[in-house]
C-alpha cells in the first residue's frame, strides 16, 4: 500500500460519518428520515443508471460514456440542497446530479448516445445546465448567471460543478475572481476524484483546493465527499450564506473516481489496482446504508426496494436510449442562427435537397 | 465614430431594460476609446459596469446572463486582447443556441476595437476578422463611418444572434454628419458607396476611406471605380457582390489582414462562384502582408496604400 499515492493526504476533511458508517459528528443535518431515505433512493438509482451507461456503451448503444462511480454521495448531497429556483451548471460528469434536479435520463443521455449536443434537455426549464465538455468553461457561465438572478432581485444561488482538474485552467480563476470581486450568490463545488484522466490530483495541483478560496476573498472547505450528510450540510450552509447576500464559498469534496475516465478511457495504464480497492473501503452507498440501518431509519426492506427500483429504472431508461432515434437531418442547421443569413439558408437547401 | 458608437449604446440602454453594458474600464473611465463615457453616470452601476481583467470571464459571464434573459454589451479592449475569449467565444458564445435547440438566445453584442493605422503597440493592430468569421452560429460587421457604425450597433445589439463588432480604431475620431438611424441596410447588406463602371473595389472598416481616395485618384485616369462598403463581414453580401463582378466585371478586395486565408479569399471565391463568365480579369488582392503586424515605423509599408489599391485596380483594367 506504500507506493499508493495517497490522495486528500493534508486537511483532515469535515466528515460526519466514518467509512463505516458511525457517526464521528453531529449527524442531525436538519433532513427528515423521508428525505434521508432519498439521499439513499438517488445514490442506488445513480449507481445501478451508471453501470447500464457503461453496458450500453460497451454494446453500442451510447457513444464515449463517463462514469462517476464513487461520486454519488458528493453529487446527490449537493443537489438534494438546492432549492427549486438555483440553477446548477454542470460538467459531463454529473448525470446523479441532473437525476436529483430531475432532469429526464432519456433525455440526457441523447448526449452520450451522439443524437444531440450537451443541451438536449431543457436547461431553463430543470434548472440544470447544459453538458459542459470544455474544462471549467462552465464556471464563467455560472457567474453570469449567478450576476443575473442578483440584478433580477431573486435569491436564487448558482452551483457550478468542477473537478480537481478544472482548477488548473484559467477560466477557474477568472470564475472565481469575479465571484468574489462581484460577492456573486454562487457555490464552486469541486469534486477533487483524485485523477483528471491520468493525471493524479498531486500533479495537478501543489496546495489544497478548498484553500485558494482564501486568496479569492470567501471561504473554502473541504468535506469528505463520500459522506453524503457531510455534503449536504457545507451545501447548505453554502447556499445560506450566499441567499443572505454574503458571497460565495467554495467546496472541495474529497472522493473517488473508481472507473476510468470514460469508456474510452485504460485506467489500469496509470494506476495501480491497489489504489481502486483501497478507496472501494471509502464508498459512499455502503457507508450511509449502514448508518440509516443502524439508526433505523431505514430497514433491510427499503434498501431492497431501492435495489429493485433501481433495476427496474435501468431498464427503463435503457428501453428510452435504445428507442432514441436519429434527430431530423434539418437539425443540423436549425437552431445555428435565430434569424438565419440567407448564405446559410441556401447552405441548408443545398444539403438537404 | 467613438460618439456615434456611444450614443448607440447610450439609445439601446434606454430602449431595453434587459441590456447591460461591461468589460475593461468601461465603467467610471468611460472606455479606452472614450466609447462608454457617461454610460454609467446614466444608468447606474447595476447596468453598466467595470470588470476585472478577464476576457474570458467576461465572454462567459456574458452567455450564463443569456440564460438569465439578459442582453449584454461587452467590450474587448484591443483586438490582440480578445484572444483569451477565444475558448468561450468559439466553443460556447456561437454554439450554445445550436447546443440548447435553441432554447436560449445568444443575444451577445462584442465590441472590439480592431485593425491597425494608429501607430500603436504590439498586439494593438490585429485584423482578427477571419477567426470569428470562420466561425459558426457568428456574425461579424466592420463599420466604416460614424453614421454607420451607430447603425452597425444599434443593429447588432437588437439582434438575436451573436454579433462581432469590429469597431475601426483608425475611425474612432472621424467624423460624418446625417440623422442617426437604426433602419437602412442590415447585418448581411453591403453598400455601393460610389458608383463606377470599370472596376469594383471592395473594403471594410478603415480601408473604405483608402479604397474611395484611390477611387478618386483612379477617376483622373478615366477608370471609375466602383466601390463596396462590405460592412458585414459574415454573413457576405452575395447579393451584392455577384452584382458588381458581373456589371464592371473586374475586381479588387482590400483588406488590412494578411492576405492567406483572409476575408479576400472568400470574397474573390464567392464571385467566382456566382460571376465567373462576367469576369474580365482574375480578383485581385490588395492586403497586409503575411507578417504579424509590424512596429508603428513600419505601418505604412503594411497597410495597403492608396498607391497599391490604384496599381491593382490598373493591373485587372489593363489585363
Amino acid at each position: 500500500m506504500s507506493d499508493v499515492p495517497e490522495h486528500g493526504a493534508g486537511t483532515e476533511p469535515v466528515r460526519i460519518l466514518a467509512p463505516d458508517g458511525s457517526p464521528v459528528g453531529d449527524a442531525d443535518v436538519g433532513l427528515s428520515p423521508e428525505e434521508l431515505r432519498a439521499l439513499l433512493r438517488w445514490m442506488v438509482l445513480a449507481r445501478r443508471l451508471d453501470r447500464e451507461c457503461i453496458a450500453l456503451q460497451r454494446q453500442g448503444e451510447l457513444t464515449v460514456y463517463p462514469g462517476f462511480e464513487g461520486q454519488e454521495a458528493a453529487q446527490v448531497g449537493s443537489a438534494f440542497a438546492l432549492g427549486q429556483l438555483d440553477f446548477v451548471w454542470p460538467t459531463f460528469r454529473e448525470l446523479a446530479a441532473a437525476l436529483v434536479r430531475g432532469v429526464d435520463a432519456v433525455q440526457y443521455l441523447q448526449y452520450h448516445r451522439g443524437t444531440w449536443h450537451g443541451g438536449p434537455y431543457d436547461p431553463r426549464a430543470t434548472r440544470f445546465g447544459p453538458i459542459c465538455i470544455p474544462i471549467a468553461t462552465q464556471l464563467p457561465h455560472a457567474a453570469g448567471y449567478a450576476l443575473g438572478q442578483r440584478l433580477d432581485g431573486t435569491n436564487a444561488v448558482t452551483i457550478a460543478y468542477f473537478g480537481d482538474g478544472s482548477t488548473s485552467e484559467g477560466d477557474f480563476h477568472e470564475a472565481a475572481n469575479l465571484a468574489g470581486v462581484w460577492r456573486l450568490p454562487m457555490v464552486l463545488f469541486c469534486q477533487n476524484n483524485g485523477w483528471a484522466i491520468s493525471l493524479p490530483s498531486s500533479e495537478q495541483t501543489a496546495g489544497e483546493i478548498w484553500r485558494r478560496a482564501e486568496g479569492y476573498g470567501f471561504p473554502g472547505v473541504r468535506v469528505d465527499g463520500n459522506d453524503v450528510l457531510a455534503v449536504h450540510r457545507a451545501t447548505e450552509r453554502a447556499l445560506e450564506r450566499a441567499r443572505r447576500g454574503d458571497g460565495p464559498t467554495l467546496i472541495e469534496a474529497m472522493t473517488y473516481r473508481i472507473g476510468a475516465h470514460s469508456t474510452a478511457d485504460d485506467a489500469s495504464r496509470y494506476r495501480d489496482d491497489a489504489e481502486v480497492e483501497h478507496a472501494r473501503v471509502t464508498d459512499p452507498i455502503m457507508r450511509f446504508r449502514n448508518w440509516l440501518l443502524a439508526t433505523g431509519i431505514a430497514d433491510d426492506r427499503f434498501v431492497m426496494a431501492c435495489d429493485e427500483e433501481a433495476e427496474t429504472y435501468a431498464l427503463e431508461v435503457r428501453a428510452g436510449v435504445i428507442a432514441t432515434p436519429a434527430p431530423p437531418a434539418d437539425w443540423m442547421f436549425d437552431w445555428v442562427y435565430a434569424a438565419p443569413p440567407s448564405s446559410f439558408e441556401r447552405q441548408r437547401a443545398e444539403a438537404l435537397g | 465614430m467613438s460618439g456615434a458608437l456611444n450614443r448607440a449604446l447610450y439609445d439601446a440602454l434606454a430602449e431595453d431594460p434587459r441590456v447591460l453594458v461591461f468589460g475593461e474600464d468601461v465603467g467610471r473611465s468611460g472606455g479606452v476609446f472614450r466609447v462608454t463615457d457617461g454610460l454609467q453616470a446614466e444608468y447606474g452601476e447595476a447596468r453598466v459596469f467595470d470588470t476585472p481583467i478577464s476576457e474570458a470571464g467576461i465572454a462567459g459571464a456574458a452567455v450564463g446572463l443569456c440564460f438569465a434573459g439578459w442582453r449584454p454589451v461587452v467590450e474587448m479592449q484591443f483586438d490582440a486582447f480578445s484572444y483569451p475569449a477565444m475558448e468561450q467565444v468559439v466553443d460556447h458564445v456561437a454554439k450554445m443556441r445550436m447546443r440548447v435547440r435553441g432554447r436560449v438566445d445568444l443575444s451577445i453584442t462584442l465590441r472590439i476595437p480592431a485593425f491597425g493605422g494608429i501607430k500603436g503597440k504590439e498586439h494593438h493592430g490585429e485584423s482578427p476578422e477571419t477567426y470569428y468569421a470562420h466561425t459558426a452560429g457568428l456574425k461579424v460587421v466592420a463599420p466604416s463611418s460614424a453614421l454607420d457604425a451607430y447603425r452597425l450597433l444599434r443593429q447588432a445589439i437588437a439582434d438575436p444572434d451573436p454579433v462581432i463588432v469590429l469597431e475601426p480604431k483608425a475611425r474612432y475620431w472621424s467624423k460624418e454628419s446625417g440623422e442617426l438611424a437604426n433602419d437602412g441596410p442590415g447585418i448581411g447588406d453591403a453598400r455601393v458607396l460610389r458608383d463606377g463602371e470599370t472596376v469594383t473595389l471592395v473594403a471594410y472598416g478603415a480601408m473604405v476611406t483608402r479604397v474611395l481616395d484611390a477611387a478618386a485618384v483612379l477617376a483622373e485616369e478615366a477608370i471609375t471605380a466602383r466601390v463596396v462598403d462590405l460592412r458585414s463581414l459574415s454573413p457576405l453580401d452575395d447579393g451584392v457582390l455577384e452584382r458588381c463582378a458581373r456589371e464592371t466585371g473586374r475586381v479588387v478586395v482590400v483588406h488590412e489582414a494578411p492576405r492567406s486565408v483572409g476575408l479576400g479569399a472568400e470574397v474573390a471565391a464567392r464571385i467566382m462562384e456566382l460571376a465567373f463568365d462576367h469576369l474580365q480579369a482574375p480578383v485581385a488582392r490588395v492586403t497586409g502582408w503575411d507578417t504579424p503586424y509590424p512596429p508603428a515605423s513600419l505601418e505604412p509599408l503594411y497597410l495597403p496604400s492608396v498607391e497599391r489599391i490604384c496599381d491593382a485596380a490598373r493591373k485587372v483594367v489593363a489585363y
